[in-house]
């Protein structure tokens, strides 16, 4: 037998009395905010009575006014796809400049703040922005998506840049090529199947999106579906919202496919 | 070819951090032909002094003669050219994993081709016959297509070989091409060096930790320790005391 003295006064599991602070500091917030705000349950039974009215009054959906959603729908499209193939062909550089991995310091700081910057407003903010610059239309609609998908692919393709093995890039620069060619042939290949991912991520993003800048008036379904609210025509509303489920999921059926397609080449062939 | 010193490293010094140096004042000369390994053990500069010769790894000082030119201040597109000229094989491979063996061997001729027509796969004819013919060499002819992270260890590098004779290299070096291999694919792989060396007329030099490996196949051998050269010459006059001059001890001799 082995004898062991114990110290007296042992601790197993130390206490640790600032998080302990930190969550009863979170429910006193939340008892507090919701007093503020008067959200109770009574309130939410009034709203329940007035919801259900509400999806009363939308069905049936009412499709007679299928030009004006179809028109809607077409510029959604537009707007979604449009400001997508414009975003991603400007991240691409954007967020090469701002890897930290392959360029240097005074290159990556600049790149950052815009990617930053166009990340810092939501889409509808920056939409009324470009509404107010350029005037109601799509051209705004567009102008705003186009910055949020910078924003959003700019960030991750640049992480993505800054993860690949630059063993591989190494190699390639050690055969003299020059940097463009050291650029497609060590660093494209490392994140194309990444960049596929992003880019039909976005454009589902897109389309989604498109569906509600028209609500501030830069084009698309959206506008269509603002008016209808607040005529009260709640079986147009439904005819739309259904119609824009349908959109949504067509778009991403296709992301899908295009996913199959282009990332075929990035899985480990087993033969 | 050019007779003589195909390449000479003159008072070569490099410290990573200020006032430990890795290397320290090393002079070589090395003919325009032959196998030379450089062998020590791991952390003694071998893989420093391997990549300041095509500047991966930027020297402190000295001076690194190539083709009449001191590559230590070479930059831009005159250090690309330099670096077109000289192969080199890495001991994990360094193969662009996503691209297939065809468009990794291709690579060794990317100093050669614009970008656009890189990028769009259009290399010259000549350069794709050089390929299959490589391939063919290095038995990997039914492997083209495929892509470079499929292939086993000996496979890639092979591949990785033969992207660097792509280059038609005036030198080809090689940093530990067979250290995370087993010992009969190493073999094969310092055979497949040491021919295409041979065959091609190029000179090598080869970084390696094992010694019977070195004395196997090398013309010369260069024994480094604590950032010096200790040995220099032929594989047979290489000592018991050379060893434990340049791997310190005597037990492992036994």
């Amino acid at each position: 037998m082995v004898t062991v003295t114990v110290a007296a006064g042992r601790i197993a599991f130390k206490p640790n009395w600032w998080a302990r602070a930190g969550w009863i500091a979170l429910v006193v917030y939340i008892v507090y905010a919701c007093s503020l705000l008067d959200v109770t349950w009574a309130r939410f039974m009034v709203g329940l009575d007035n919801g259900a009215r509400f999806i009363g009054r939308m069905f049936p959906p009412n499709f007679s006014r299928w030009e004006i959603l179809a028109k809607g729908l077409a510029e959604s499209l537009e707007i979604a796809v449009l400001a997508s193939t414009l975003g991603i062909l400007v991240s691409l550089p954007i967020g090469l400049l701002a890897s930290r991995n392959l360029m240097p310091v005074w290159v990556t700081w600049p790149a950052r703040m815009f990617i930053a910057l166009c990340r810092s407003f939501h889409p509808v903010i920056v939409a009324i922005v470009f509404v107010k610059a350029l005037g109601f239309g799509a051209l705004s609609g567009i102008a705003a998506l186009t910055v949020a998908s910078i924003g959003f692919i700019g960030k991750l393709f640049a992480e993505a840049i800054e993860e690949i093995s630059l063993k591989q890039v190494e190699a390639v620069r050690a055969t003299g090529a020059p940097f463009m060619n050291v650029i497609t042939y060590g660093v494209l290949p490392q994140v194309f199947g990444r960049f596929m991912g992003f880019a039909t991520y976005q454009l589902d993003s897109n389309l989604r999106n498109s569906t509600m800048v028209g609500i501030v008036g830069a084009g698309g379904i959206g506008g269509a579906l603002f008016a209808a609210f607040q005529r009260f025509d709640y079986d147009f509303v439904c005819a739309m919202l259904l119609s824009i489920i349908f959109l949504i999921f067509v778009g991403e059926l296709i992301a899908t496919q295009v996913r199959a397609i282009f990332l075929e080449r990035t899985r480990v062939d087993e033969e | 070819m050019e007779n003589g010193a195909a390449l000479s490293i003159q008072g070569l010094s490099k410290e990573y951090s200020r006032g430990k140096p890795v290397l320290r004042d090393i002079s070589l000369e090395f003919a325009g032909r032959g196998f030379t390994a450089i062998i020590g053990p791991s952390g003694t500069g071998k893989s420093t002094l391997i990549r300041c010769i095509n500047r991966l790894v930027e020297p402190t000082a000295g001076a690194i003669v190539f083709q009449g030119r001191d590559l230590v201040k070479l930059s831009g597109r005159a250090l690309r050219d330099a670096r077109c000229q000289i192969g080199m094989v890495f001991q994990e491979y360094n193969l662009v994993e996503r691209l297939t063996v065809m468009e990794n061997l291709l690579t060794g001729r990317l100093g050669y081709v614009a970008p656009l027509k890189a990028w769009l796969r259009k290399f010259p004819p000549g350069d794709i016959d050089e390929a299959f013919e490589l391939l063919e060499v290095v038995g990997l002819t039914s492997f083209a297509n495929q892509r470079a992270d499929s292939l086993s260890g000996g496979q890639r590098q092979r591949v990785g070989i033969a992207r660097a004779v792509m280059q038609h290299p005036k030198l080809l070096l090689a940093d530990e091409p067979t250290s995370s291999l087993d010992p009969k694919t190493s073999v094969e792989i310092m055979t497949l060096i040491r021919d295409l060396g041979t065959a091609k007329n190029i000179p090598i030099i080869v970084n390696m930790h094992d010694v019977e490996l070195a004395r196997r196949f090398a013309d010369r051998i260069i024994g480094m320790a604590g950032g010096v050269i200790v040995y220099d010459g032929a594989p047979a006059g290489l000592t018991d005391g050379h060893l434990k001059s340049i791997y310190g001890g005597e037990d492992w001799l036994r």
